[in-house]
């Protein structure tokens, strides 16, 4: 059985979604081919951090607009605006928070910094020792598991059909455009974006385009409920941390520690060797955390090309294809760039400029 | 911060399974660990009830242990597993460290409790909950108790009421008679516990307890305890058939389920199979799994009951025993085909009981029923969540958090997965349980942590700017 498509978008997570939608609302007709469940990736089991202190000062513009989308979202996607602060502890790194996010105030995130006093009043069961703290009152999180109950329904709203559960569809040009093979199915589409995160780099290889993308498996930990404790969102300096007592009183934590990836069955695992500095600074910084439990750890993931920023536009030398992914902060950005995504396909003009794969090709050249 | 000492073989779990294993792999002169969450080995068949003279199987076990070269780490609860077969675990000296390598893993079954409406109301305890309750504490779980549910327990529970001089309001059992009747020849393998259960048959009996067969509990009434249960007919409208037994607690299960989420967690094969309990490891005739050095027996490996356990425990630590390359061939074969034909004869017993609550694992749900306790989430807000599209355990439980408790899923995941399959209009058996993660059971930070200073925590280079 053969369907016809405008437009077959190979991955459900927040980017491939929002690109869908986008294209599906200026008129196309648009197939979504999911390997697992909608939003049950990357972009289902992230900390859900929503921090414009931790973004790249280059996609500042991206992340305030994405921030905006999350907003607008609300409660269907656990939307709340809790202020944020990032914490230094030591001279050296009060001196690298302070060139940090001078550069990203810079950039347009309202950031300050606070003294010892205004820390405490703002959060007063965190740790002594605060040297420096940064402030931004846009940061806060969303509810990441909701991602795919959110997404599903809109795409569904936007009329674009859905495939899940199609682990491995062989990707190949056809006559007119794409073909996407699952199984004894055959999904037809006149373009084709690629928007598959750890998936990305065997996808562009099926069209002989070789950029090498690296996955980083990052780590999530949740405690049982517990009275409230913090308020804002919590970061560190280094990044390596992310704090947030949620609504419901569990206290959720990442930091991005490395976990590791099963060689046998391909799935991300956690590192316990990893979990425990990461639980320990989290502890440092909020000491009432020792008597809670931990209940879960698992992990999501990440991917990077060499320079850290966006792989977003066509796809070099194959007319009709395009990529999205490698979005250093994409649960925040992913919702913005999927619609300039879309204007893209659609053959409007996105509102922003994009990330041209083809800089990494002439890279790889020289 | 961790010691990591080095075994032959580690044996995650003292019960019946576990610590034959143990014994076993001891005499064949290997370095054997065995941990357990429990103070002493018993597993919960014969847990050690901490009082009085330790006599039984229970302490003929124990003794057999002590008498052992095996080194045990009990009050020790594992919190995460490797296929590469190291172990970590927090006791009282805080997280330890293990490797081995073999791996036997011996961990049980835990309730399976069909939920029904109002099943979470104080008073109400899983039939397998009453009997730790009974045996080792001691405890009547109330004056006039009904005892539902199906298998073998349905009888222990009741006779155990009456003999510590509490009533059994009525036995409320999903099977009928020719069940039990089905049973008698697989029964009669093992006289002694054939004879001990018509025994408590006759004291129940004897004392007139109203037995309901072929019936169900479809509510339980009461707003902070129970003052009755409402009882259906098996496969007819609760609504116009149900009438009320007054009671003050109830005793409720429907049977064991493996446990299975150390060996989900290593990602070995499971199978499902209602027989044995529903999804369970797959370990071939010698109690290898699908991963390398890592064998499983027991319940945990699906439900045949504490006869076939130590068999198995035995099979599993003479496998590890000859993979080390510390056995003969000849040997090896001689000794594992005895036991297998032994325990082939001591299996039948425990796979007929089984088999009485094979009734249990795929009861239809009632409807308004509170589905994941931890997180207080119904039947009807799961319902919803499937027709929109979450058809997999893991996109329910993200779009629920049914099942993202303490408990870890284990109890509401089998229910989730009904819902599922009804609406998918497949048999439960297709719908793969969600994906386990660590901890294996909750474990405080602090106890994780230890002592630390912040200048130990590995910093990396902060992300580019």
């Amino acid at each position: 059985m053969t369907a016809h498509f405008d437009l077959i978008v190979i991955g459900g997570g927040i980017m491939g979604c929002a690109s869908a939608i986008r294209a599906a609302q200026h008129g196309m007709r648009v197939a979504m081919i999911e390997r697992a469940s909608i939003g049950g990736g990357a972009s289902g089991v992230n900390a859900g951090t929503l921090s414009l202190q931790i973004k790249r000062v280059k996609l500042m513009p991206y992340a305030l607009a994405g921030h905006r989308i999350w907003e607008e979202a609300g409660e269907q996607v656990g939307f709340a605006k809790t202020g944020g602060l990032t914490l230094a502890f030591t001279d050296v790194e009060a001196e690298q928070l302070r060139e940090r996010m001078t550069a990203k105030r810079e950039a347009g995130a309202p950031i300050h910094f606070l003294s010892q006093a205004e820390v405490r009043e703002k959060a007063p069961n965190l740790c002594e020792r605060v040297k420096l703290a940064s402030w931004c009152a846009e940061d806060g999180y969303a509810n990441s598991s909701l991602t795919g109950t959110y997404y599903r329904a809109a795409l569904r709203e936007a009329g674009v059909t859905i495939i899940e559960g199609a682990d491995a569809p062989l990707l190949a040009r056809a006559k007119g455009g794409f073909q996407a093979r699952i199984a004894d199915e055959e999904v037809h589409g006149t373009r084709i974006l690629l928007a598959c995160g750890a998936g990305l780099e065997p996808a562009m290889a099926m069209f002989g385009v070789h950029i090498p993308v690296r996955v980083r498996v990052n780590s999530v930990s949740v405690t049982e409920r517990a009275p409230r404790l913090v308020d804002p969102v919590i970061g560190h300096v280094t990044g390596l941390l992310t704090l947030k007592q949620k609504g419901n009183g569990t206290v959720l934590i990442g930091g991005g520690w490395q976990g590791r990836i099963d060689e046998r069955t391909g799935a991300s695992e956690v590192d316990p060797e990893t979990i425990i500095p990461n639980l320990q600074l989290a502890q440092f910084v909020l000491p009432a955390l020792a008597r809670l439990r931990v209940v879960r750890c698992w992990t999501g993931f990440e991917v990077n090309v060499a320079d850290f920023y966006p792989l977003a536009g066509p796809l070099p030398g194959v007319e009709g294809a395009y990529v999205l992914g490698c979005v250093r902060g994409g649960y925040t950005i992913g919702p913005y760039i999927g619609r300039l995504m879309g204007d893209l396909i659609a053959g409007r003009e996105p509102e922003m400029p994009l990330f041209d794969p083809a800089r990494l090709l002439a890279a790889a050249v020289q | 911060m961790t010691e990591q000492p080095h075994f032959d073989v580690i044996v995650i779990g003292g019960g019946p399974a576990g610590v034959a294993a143990a014994v076993q792999a001891d005499a064949k002169r290997l370095s054997v660990l065995l941990i357990d969450e429990q103070e002493r080995a018993g597993g919960q068949v014969y847990r050690w009830n901490g009082v009085g003279i330790d006599a039984g199987p229970g302490a003929e076990m124990r003794a057999r242990l002590a008498a052992s070269g095996v080194r045990t780490a009990f009050s020790h609860r594992c919190w995460h597993v490797q296929p590469d077969r190291t172990v970590r675990c927090t006791g009282p000296d805080g997280n330890m460290t293990f490797t081995a390598d073999a791996l036997i893993l011996a961990t049980g079954a835990s309730e399976r409790v069909t939920p029904v409406p109002g099943w979470t109301t104080p008073g109400v305890v899983g039939l397998a909950a009453a009997t730790i309750l009974l045996k080792s504490e001691g405890v009547l779980p109330g004056r006039n108790v009904v005892v539902a549910g199906c298998g073998p327990l349905l009888l222990f529970v009741a006779a155990k009421i009456i003999a510590g001089g509490g009533q059994v309001a009525a036995i409320v059992d999903r099977n009928g008679p020719s069940d039990w009747l089905s049973c008698l020849p697989a029964a009669m393998t093992n006289p002694k516990l054939g004879m001990e259960g018509a025994g408590w048959a006759l004291s129940l009996l004897k004392r007139g307890t109203p037995i309901h067969f072929n019936s169900r509990i479809v509510a339980v009434n009461g707003d902070d305890e129970v003052q009755a249960v409402s009882v259906a007919a098996v496969g007819e409208n609760a609504s116009s058939s149900a009438h009320s037994i007054a009671c003050d607690a109830l005793c409720y299960g429907d049977g064991l389920m493996p446990a299975t989420e150390m060996t989900r967690l290593l990602h070995a094969d499971h199978d499902f199979d209602a027989a044995l309990g529903g999804w369970h490891v797959r370990a071939d005739a010698h109690r290898r799994t699908s991963l390398d050095r890592i064998y499983a027996c027991g319940d945990g490996a699906g439900v045949m009951g504490a006869a076939a356990a130590p068999v198995q425990g035995r099979i599993a630590a003479l496998a590890a025993a000859w993979d080390l390359g510390k056995m003969d061939e000849a040997r090896f074969e001689a000794e594992t085909q005895r036991l297998s034909r032994y325990g082939q004869r001591v299996s039948r017993f425990g796979a007929a009981m089984t088999g009485l609550t094979v009734a249990g694992v795929r009861v239809p749900l009632t409807g308004s029923e509170m589905i994941c306790r931890c997180e207080s989430v119904s039947h009807d807000e799961l319902e919803r969540a499937v027709a929109a599209g979450a058809v997999t355990v893991n996109a329910v439980k993200a779009a629920t958090r049914c099942g993202m408790g303490p408990c870890g899923g284990r109890y509401c995941v089998p229910s989730v997965a009904k819902i599922i399959a009804a609406h998918e209009q497949v048999d439960v058996s297709r719908i793969a349980p969600g994906t386990a993660r660590p901890p294996l059971r909750p474990v405080p930070v602090g106890t994780l942590m230890g002592d630390f200073a912040y200048e130990d925590i590995p910093f990396r280079e902060p992300a580019p700017l």
